[in-house]
């Protein structure tokens, strides 16, 4: 089975159309990846799908970097 | 080029007057259309009417608990709404100095705030499926101004604000978001209208008469159909040359 940081990497690879060698840990949505704030919101929706969880707003807010979503899935995840 | 099979639409207020006329001009193009009333015994006038090509709910826009339920049960249940209108209001006249708090905010819940919940409660779906049509109904008035309705036409104003604003976030995603503003149409809404009201308004209408429902639905029908997937942001006026923006 994948790992946490596989399945988020993988979703940000497929939401906004990235190489997978670009989608390291410090890598910025939108200052490195190319993402504007509407992708940032999908994103934030296909991690809650992914995981089954729901993100409250203001923690959607702070999820930035590649780092901070496996960060957060991580903490949030019952595995 | 308009055919609207296998789409879903939710058009609120449908239970009479405009909305009525929205609901069955969807339903003739081939969606299945959810039609909402504040009350039981207006959505099981909207299910009668509609038939095998919808049904009718209980809403209240004014309540987000039961914007999200009724949303979430027609996405479990439909899979999804691929057409929302807005159409839901209602109007409590006054002079601004005689105009009651309560006034104010009534209208404005449910004229305005109603479309910023149902709006937000179908963008997941829409976003997802690259495709949607939100089409919120406006008012001639909105644009014109009306004495005796600052809180009705703000409201309206505002949904053409909203309108534009929304439609520049989501265009990239498929999803339009257009208004139709309606002159003076026959329904119990302007029926309700004093007679000097209603001599000062007909003066002004080169198609000397009414709007028909219809005619308003007409529009409506046009913004949700393919063939207007590169309009957004627009306001149609159906007025009958009353007021040419």
């Amino acid at each position: 089975m994948s790992t946490i940081e596989e399945r988020v990497k993988k979703i940000i690879v497929e939401q906004l159309g990235v190489k997978e060698e670009e989608v390291k840990p410090e890598a910025s949505f939108e200052n490195d990846l190319g993402a504007d704030s509407l992708d940032t919101v999908e994103l934030v929706m296909a991690l809650e799908e992914e995981f089954e969880t729901e993100i409250p707003d203001e923690e959607a807010e702070k999820i930035r970097t590649v780092q901070a979503a496996i960060d957060y899935v991580t903490a949030h995840s019952e595995e | 080029m308009f055919s609207l099979n296998e789409q879903v639409a939710l058009v609120t207020g449908a239970s009479r007057g405009i909305g009525r006329a929205i609901a069955e001009s969807l339903a003739a193009q081939g969606a299945f259309v959810i039609g909402t009333a504040t009350s039981a015994s207006g959505a099981d006038a909207i299910s009668a009417y509609l038939g095998d090509q919808g049904a009718g709910m209980v809403l209240n826009v004014t309540d987000a608990e039961s914007v999200n339920q009724v949303i979430s049960d027609i996405q479990k249940t439909h899979g999804g709404i691929d057409i929302l209108v807005n159409n839901a209001g209602i109007t409590k006249d006054n002079l601004l100095m005689r105009m009651k708090d309560e006034e104010w905010n009534d209208v404005m819940s449910t004229n305005l705030t109603s479309v910023f919940r149902t709006s937000k409660a179908v963008m997941r779906g829409m976003m997802k499926k690259r495709h949607g049509r939100i089409i919120n109904i406006g008012s001639v008035v909105g644009t014109t101004g009306n004495p005796g309705q600052t809180n009705y036409c703000a409201a309206k104003a505002g949904l053409i604000g909203f309108t534009k604003s929304l439609a520049k976030e989501i265009a990239a995603r498929g999803v339009t978001v257009n208004a139709v503003a309606p002159g003076f149409i026959d329904t119990d809404m302007t029926q309700a209208l004093t007679d000097e009201q209603k001599e000062s308004i007909f003066s002004g209408i080169p198609a000397a008469r009414l709007g028909k429902p219809e005619e308003i639905a007409a529009a409506v029908v046009f913004l949700a159909s393919p063939a207007a997937a590169y309009i957004t942001g627009e306001t149609i006026h159906v007025n009958g040359g009353m007021s040419m923006v």
